[in-house]
């Protein structure tokens, strides 16, 4: 397996913010690299300075073997990208706008109107093809994005949030897109979805003011999540919402309980942990002197393992 | 250089697919009439030239030129394509030379449109249409130097207002940078030789030369330098800019 992208102590600052800093990774061929983290932790700006966007303030990029530095145009060539919010060419149709990417992208002739032929056929823009740009809805734009980045089937796919704004069906069919050219390219995408990364991904990195933070497969990712067991505890009677913490409050299976009220009601959210915790759990309100109303797991969400893993927990190591 | 091509395809058939060509032409063809017709007296002179039509050109260039300038790249930028653009495998100057010429063709194709003018003067006497061919060319690279103003001040702001008045203004002075209007305000406090410079700058004294059939080197390199200037600026404030 050969490294198509390697970034070596990439750094990159705007003002007083450091978005991006001391960054190293490769990825080879038939890698699908997820990048994960909320808005703003730096994931767009790492994909900018690998597609050749904006200059690094430090750091080495190489991809299929040509430093970005030195041969920018070539670098360009081998990268296939969709920039955030998926930018188009209002003004132009749909095909017209294929075209003059894969015009640019070095295609002419036959080759040219078989690539888009293709590419149209792969991400089903049959219908639109004759549509302006800007009339098209938000999932059809992504499509064309997705479309335009694919259309000189590059060795290198650099996606950013390829899925966002498209309906359940076309974010499975843009995954078995991913998923069906990923053996011979190595793919780098950026997503806030969790279960993007495990439908699609070989590998996961979570991103956090600029710094990697963890580095695995998504199964790993997946399984430290679903090690955080959260429950949610509704008594029928919020009179006893503090007799119930009282007599859970110093189990040794609790790691954390907060009391949550709203509408009246009142919830205990507590976080167990260590071996069959939640069966513990159970059987201590089985066991306790109050009615339970409601009594659930809470779906843990991408932003609840980010917070848990940036805020220093050692949990990944 | 396919690449260049592909970028001047694309700009200028832009101008069609929206109502920008038409609009700027009409608006062009009809200033350009009223002009010469009515302020420059084009029957009443008595004269076969064109000289009523060629005078106001630099007037004209003046508004319409950065209307057309001003989305070039303040566009780009907001839209976010300046992105999808510049990681297609070119270089920023490419894309800036390929937007600019595209711009200044289709400016090219504005002024040709005029044609019926040189014909009236050829029916109604005998111009002297070595003059009229200088003046054309004189005119068509003043547009490009002014294009390329735009183009420039288009790049440092993605607000195509802010763009099109600094434009305007700095289209304004290089216009009167001889006359006393320009030349009192620096007089006094800049060394003799900026100020020499400065006058020396004026599009109208070196358009003057050409629209009267003398084609002077001097005249010629001035704007070609005047352009080339601005564009160099074009490519340093994109990829100063492209990030913001």
């Amino acid at each position: 397996m050969k490294h198509l992208v390697s970034v070596s102590h990439l750094a990159k600052r705007f003002g007083d913010i450091q978005a991006v800093r001391d960054l190293s990774f490769s990825v080879s061929e038939g890698e699908v690299l997820g990048f994960l983290g909320p808005n703003g932790a730096g994931k767009s700006t790492t994909m900018k300075m690998i597609t050749g966007f904006l200059d690094p303030d430090a750091g080495e990029i190489e991809v299929a073997g040509h430093s970005l530095s030195a041969h920018p145009v070539r670098v360009k060539q081998s990268i296939g990208y969709l920039p955030e919010g998926a930018p188009l060419y209002g003004d132009m149709t749909t095909v017209a706008f294929l075209r003059f990417v894969g015009a640019m992208r070095g295609l002419s002739g036959d080759s040219l109107d078989g690539r888009v032929e293709e590419v149209v056929k792969l991400v089903n823009l049959e219908s639109v093809m004759s549509q302006n740009l800007e009339t098209l809805s938000k999932g059809f734009k992504r499509r064309v994005g997705i479309a335009q980045a694919i259309v000189h089937d590059p060795p290198v796919l650099i996606l950013d949030e390829p899925t966002d704004g498209l309906d359940p069906n076309q974010k499975h069919e843009v995954r078995e897109l991913i998923r069906a050219m990923a053996p011979r390219k190595a793919i780098i995408l950026s997503t806030h979805i969790l279960e993007e990364v495990e439908a699609v991904c070989s590998r996961a990195m979570i991103i956090a003011s600029g710094s990697i933070v963890a580095d695995s497969t998504p199964a790993e990712l997946a399984a430290r999540v679903n090690g955080s067991d959260v429950w949610l505890v509704e008594p029928v009677e919020s009179g006893d919402l503090g007799r119930l913490r009282d007599s859970i409050d110093g189990a040794d299976w609790l790691r954390e309980m907060e009391v949550i009220e709203s509408d009246g009601a009142g919830r205990l959210r507590i976080t167990v942990g260590g071996g069959d915790a939640a069966g513990k759990l159970r059987s201590h309100l089985a066991s306790a002197d109050v009615a339970v109303a409601q009594f659930y797991r809470e779906r843990v969400r991408l932003d609840d393992v980010f917070r848990e893993i940036t805020n220093g927990a050692n949990v990944l190591s | 250089m396919k690449q260049l091509g592909s970028i001047f395809r694309r700009e200028l058939s832009a101008y069609f697919l929206t109502p920008i060509a038409y609009v700027f032409i009409i608006i062009f063809l009809v200033l350009a009439g009223i002009f010469t017709f009515y302020l420059g007296g084009f029957f009443e002179r008595g004269q076969a030239d064109l000289a009523p039509f060629f005078d106001f050109h630099p007037w004209l260039y003046l508004f319409l030129v950065p209307a057309l300038s001003m989305r070039l790249w303040a566009e780009e930028r907001k839209s976010g394509t300046i992105e999808l653009l510049l990681t297609l495998p070119v270089t920023t100057a490419q894309v800036v030379v390929a937007k600019f010429l595209a711009a200044w063709v289709f400016l090219v194709v504005a002024l040709a449109l005029t044609f019926p003018m040189w014909i009236t003067v050829n029916v109604l006497g005998d111009p002297d249409n070595g003059v009229i061919t200088a003046a054309y060319i004189g005119s068509a690279l003043m547009a490009g130097s002014f294009l390329a103003v735009g183009a420039c001040f288009s790049a440092l702001t993605r607000n195509q207002v802010i763009a099109f008045i600094l434009s305007l203004v700095v289209c304004l002075m290089l216009n009167l940078s001889g006359f006393p209007l320009v030349l009192d305000f620096f007089a006094g406090w800049v060394p003799q030789i900026i100020l020499t410079t400065i006058a020396s700058m004026s599009f109208l004294t070196h358009f003057e030369a050409l629209g009267q059939g003398v084609i002077d080197l001097r005249d010629i390199i001035f704007f070609v330098s005047v352009l080339a200037f601005f564009l160099y600026a074009n490519v340093l404030l994109v990829e100063l800019k492209k990030s913001q």
